[in-house]
């Protein structure tokens, strides 16, 4: 708490949102910015805004001053001292991120008293840091290591090894994911700044003093966060290292992959390291337009479930009734004879981590088989323009776009553990922009404050006629926001809570341009391509339908059932994992799990991004896109693309967006959409229901983390923690 | 004949300056700054600040103006010490309430702190000073009779829970030393024998009187003034004549 004001009074990051805010009033209301001063780096002159401190003007000519405390997206602390440097005239070093540059100043960053400062910063922390480097995980990516290198000096004055004086410090169990050596601890408080500030969680801190100093929780407890993994990315030192990778790999011997994450609907931007074919782990990839440089605790530690519960060979039901592996021709053959049988008697569901080449492959054979029966698992109303205007389903104002927005309705979505990266955005902009955020449905913890105006349906109403406290705030807002979650549309009034949301979000004119109110929050990272693609959502045609043969593609939700279906009704299930899905299949084609395809996800606003294959699928199983292109042409209509890029191309015909890699396709035609939905049924009083609504219920909630041992550790975690005293 | 040598070197390598570093091991705390739940101290424990207290905290809260209410943190800490005897686990808890933080903020503070008693304490806290000025006035021989009248060593506390003795580092009365502080007051100048009265007293129930034990007033010389001993001098004192 006292964090996030020091870093409003000392404004210091230049990502900070506050800052951008700022210079954004500006240039508004002020015409003339502030001028910019003149400050020289190693006698290299640079120009930059007053408030700036000395290592970011550094930054700004590539000079890089040493580090351990400061990081970008944390308050400054400057507790460290690694970035001391001189500065002319002045009489002692001063803390380069701490600093703000005054005109003129002359900085050395590579002059014998920095250096010797360096070298006695270094020196110190040495001293009471222990000689592990060999058993410590951290080793091969330790800014410690590196920076001791560079910047420490090149002889020991620390001889005697019998000293018994080195500091040790018990270690803390903060639970599954993060091990803990505190000895290794620097006191960098990077990782109780991340807790209090981005997390929002408040049990880290600093207990004792002096040489007694830790870190820690002092009570026993567990680190409550669904974005606790980051801790260890940002502790420079081997302090706080990942448990479920420990001892597991050094960093040069493993292979580095960039991927998207399908944990959730974020697209959050992920590095896979592989060895030897076994995904090793999972860490963020910096992109500021989504995931900043974090990564949620699922998406970063649920990659041990894609080693278990696997489908490795295709399946088929045998006269007793039981699964048994056959090879692939077999499996092709009688799926293809089925197929053939059934003609456009077909349906086809695709589950949270169907990709869009699959989800484009499937749609063309069943639209050549004459069935239109192509659904996701998951409903979106289809009532007015349904899912013809994209504004309607997309999260239109983009992720990084929350950070500036001043006013928030939440409706039936829990955020926090349905796009915990979106999340921390929200936080962010409660923390710095100060921003009022109220929630409609049920009341659960988001890391901040906020207004719950009922958990009825009804209150999107009282909002929208000024009866609640809350729709002048809205109104008056600059940039106000109002995120669905994708779930309520469920409900059989989803088109007039829908229509409701879309008329509030009318109400609000005096945005800028180019800003979006409306915002629908998905859950599953298939579900936007799936229906840019041309998917109905939900299956009620399905179950209207009774098709002869169905196809589901990774849908394990369960929602659709044998009882829902004829008693003939063949069931062909192509996925990862033996989850329900496969359960009541009649033949099962293994497929390749999202680290093992070249494969393009849409996320929740709208921008296309792709897989890489880092490692291959395991046993018989094949890319997706390819099984169903092999089914096509056992049957005779064969679709006509052979490699990536042919069906690639494909998805260019069907939505040029697809392919644009990284780039938002955004949508419009708000008002047209809420004409087109003019719901004559009102809105019922039910209460709202979220499905998440505990940091246990948010770890397995897909094929992949329910086969996670990591995961399902956490949830006794929680469970445990939820018991204790603390 | 290898220890020989060694010995040499060692004895040589001492004088020509390559071993620079003192290793003695350093001195460590002597409380624990991680919480262990025990039967004194554990989140089960009761406690609530009686009537007067809250209203004691409601005043030391109006002094600090809205949005700085945390900077009450260490006088409603101190209250619940003085209250309690100690400070419980479940005191900061009731603390970190008050002012509306998250409880480990209160633990940090109450951790750095040394002031806090976050373990039980006797009803009577006997620091002794052992700094340098009092530890040369004979401070060892008041912390000896300390510990041989209650019976107790340094950091333990008497199985009646009156007493603890706490080594403790300067409190600033050196002119008057050696001296000892008992809850909130400075027993100075003393010997032995007024050691073990001033114990012996508070056994008895009895309040002993707070200050020198020498029969001086506060901090004056002992015995007649040694200077500025006449009328201070008017104003042209020194000043040259022709001015």
């Amino acid at each position: 708490m006292l964090r996030s004001t020091l870093s409003k009074v000392l404004n210091g990051s230049k990502l900070s949102p506050n800052l951008v805010c700022v210079t954004f009033r500006a240039s508004s209301d002020v015409a003339k910015k502030p001028e910019k001063i003149e400050v020289f780096i190693d006698d290299q002159p640079v120009l930059v805004d007053p408030g700036t401190t000395v290592l970011q003007a550094a930054a700004q000519v590539g000079v890089e001053i040493p580090r351990f405390c400061y990081h970008e997206r944390l308050a400054v602390a400057g507790n460290c001292r690694m970035c001391l440097v001189e500065v002319e005239k002045s009489p002692k070093p001063v803390a380069a991120c701490a600093m703000p540059v005054m005109k003129g100043w002359r900085i050395k960053t590579n002059s014998d008293m920095t250096k010797k400062a360096r070298e006695g910063v270094m020196e110190f922390l040495l001293v009471n840091h222990p000689l592990d480097c060999p058993i410590c995980d951290q080793g091969g990516e330790c800014d410690l290591q590196d920076q001791s290198m560079a910047f420490g000096s090149d002889r020991s004055r620390f001889t005697d090894i019998q000293f018994s004086g080195k500091r040790a410090v018990e270690d803390k169990d903060l639970g599954p994911l993060i091990k803990t050596v505190m000895t290794r601890c620097i006191h960098c408080t990077r990782c109780i700044r991340f807790a209090s500030e981005v997390a929002g969680i408040d049990d880290l801190g600093t207990t004792g003093r002096g040489s007694d100093m830790q870190i820690g929780t002092y009570v026993e407890k567990f680190f409550m966060s669904e974005l606790s993994g980051n801790v260890i990315d940002l502790c420079p030192v081997g302090a706080l290292t990942s448990k479920p990778y420990s001892f597991t790999a050094r960093p040069w011997e493993i292979r580095k992959i960039d991927s998207i994450d399908v944990f959730d609907a974020v697209g959050s931007n992920i590095v896979v390291s592989t060895r030897t074919n076994e995904v090793l782990r999972i860490l963020p990839r910096t992109n500021e337009e989504i995931n900043e440089e974090w990564l949620a605790d699922k998406s970063r530690f649920a990659y041990d479930g894609l080693k278990r519960q696997r489908l490795i060979t295709p399946m088929l039901r045998d006269n007793k009734n039981q699964l048994t592996p056959v090879d692939w021709e077999a499996a092709l053959l009688t799926v293809g004879k089925v197929l053939q049988q059934a003609g456009p008697n077909v349906a086809a569901i695709a589950g949270g981590m169907a990709d869009a080449e699959t989800l484009v492959a499937v749609k063309d054979l069943l639209n050549r088989l004459g069935s239109e029966l192509t659904c996701t698992e998951h409903v979106f109303p289809m009532d007015g323009s349904g899912t013809d205007l994209r504004s309607s389903y997309l999260l239109n104002n983009k992720i990084s776009g929350v950070e500036e927005a001043d006013a928030v309705l939440l409706i039936g979505t829990n955020p926090r553990f349905e796009a915990p990266l979106l999340n921390s955005r929200l936080r962010k902009t409660y923390l710095h922009n100060e921003a009022e955020i109220a929630v409609i449905g049920p009341k659960v913890d988001l890391t901040y404050d906020y207004h719950h105006l009922g958990t009825s349906a009804k209150a999107i109403n009282d909002v929208a006629n000024g009866s609640s406290p809350f729709s002048k705030v809205l109104k008056n807002a600059k940039k106000p926001l109002v995120i669905i979650g994708a779930d309520l549309l469920k409900r059989s009034d989803g088109a007039a809570i829908l229509s409701a949301a879309q008329s509030l979000a009318a109400q609000a004119t005096n945005k800028p341009e180019g800003w979006k109110v409306l915002n629908v929050l998905h859950k599953v990272a298939s579900q936007v391509a799936a229906l840019d693609i041309g998917y109905t959502p939900g299956v009620d045609k399905i179950r209207e339908a009774k098709p002869k043969v169905l196809f589901l593609i990774g849908a394990d939700e369960g929602a659709i059932n044998k009882e829902d279906l004829p008693s003939d009704c063949f069931i062909i299930y192509q996925g990862h994992h033996g989850d329900q899905g496969a359960c009541i299949a009649d033949a099962i084609l293994p497929g390749a799990a999202y680290t093992e395809k070249q494969a393009t996800y849409v996320n929740t606003e709208g921008r296309a991004q792709q897989t890489l294959v880092a490692v291959s699928p395991p046993g018989q199983a094949k890319e997706d896109w390819k099984i169903v292109r092999a089914v096509s042409e056992i049957i005779g209509m064969k679709l006509p693309y052979d490699d990536i890029n042919e069906i690639r191309s494909r998805l260019n015909e069907v939505a040029p967006h697809l392919i644009r890699y990284g780039d938002v396709e955004g949508a419009n035609y708000f008002k047209q959409a809420s004409q087109l939905l003019q719901e004559k049924k009102s809105v019922d009083d039910s209460p709202i229901d979220v499905k998440i609504k505990d940091l246990q219920d948010y770890f397995m909630t897909d094929a992949i983390s329910r086969a996670s041992p990591t995961m399902a550790k956490c949830v006794q975690a929680v469970l445990k923690q939820k018991e204790s005293k603390y | 004949m290898l220890n020989t040598l060694k010995t040499v070197g060692n004895y040589v390598g001492r004088f020509s300056g390559v071993r620079s570093l003192h290793v003695s091991s350093a001195l460590r705390h002597d409380s624990l700054f991680v919480h262990r739940d025990s039967p004194e101290d554990n989140p089960d424990i009761k406690f609530e600040f009686t009537p007067e207290n809250k209203k004691r905290a409601e005043a030391i809260l109006a002094i600090y103006p809205e949005g700085h209410k945390r900077a009450a943190m260490i006088p409603l800490l101190d209250l619940a010490q003085r209250q309690y005897g100690w400070l419980p686990l479940t005191a900061m808890h009731k603390v970190a309430e008050i002012l509306n933080l998250p409880k480990m903020r209160v633990y940090e503070v109450a951790t750095f702190y040394t002031m806090f008693m976050r373990k039980p304490t006797g009803k009577y806290h006997v620091q002794v000073c052992t700094t340098t000025p009092c530890w040369l006035r004979g401070s060892d021989e008041v912390l000896e009779a300390c510990k041989q009248n209650l019976g107790i060593g340094v950091g333990e506390t008497s199985k009646d829970m009156m007493f603890t003795i706490s080594e403790v580092e300067c409190l600033g009365a050196c002119v008057n030393a050696p001296m000892i502080q008992i809850n909130d007051d400075y027993f100075e100048d003393l010997s032995v024998n007024d050691t073990n009265e001033i114990l012996n007293d508070l056994k008895a129930g009895k309040k002993p009187k707070a200050g020198p034990r020498s029969g001086r007033f506060a901090a004056e010389p002992l015995g007649e003034p040694t200077s500025l001993k006449g009328d201070p001098p008017g104003p042209g004192f020194g000043v040259r004549s022709d001015l």
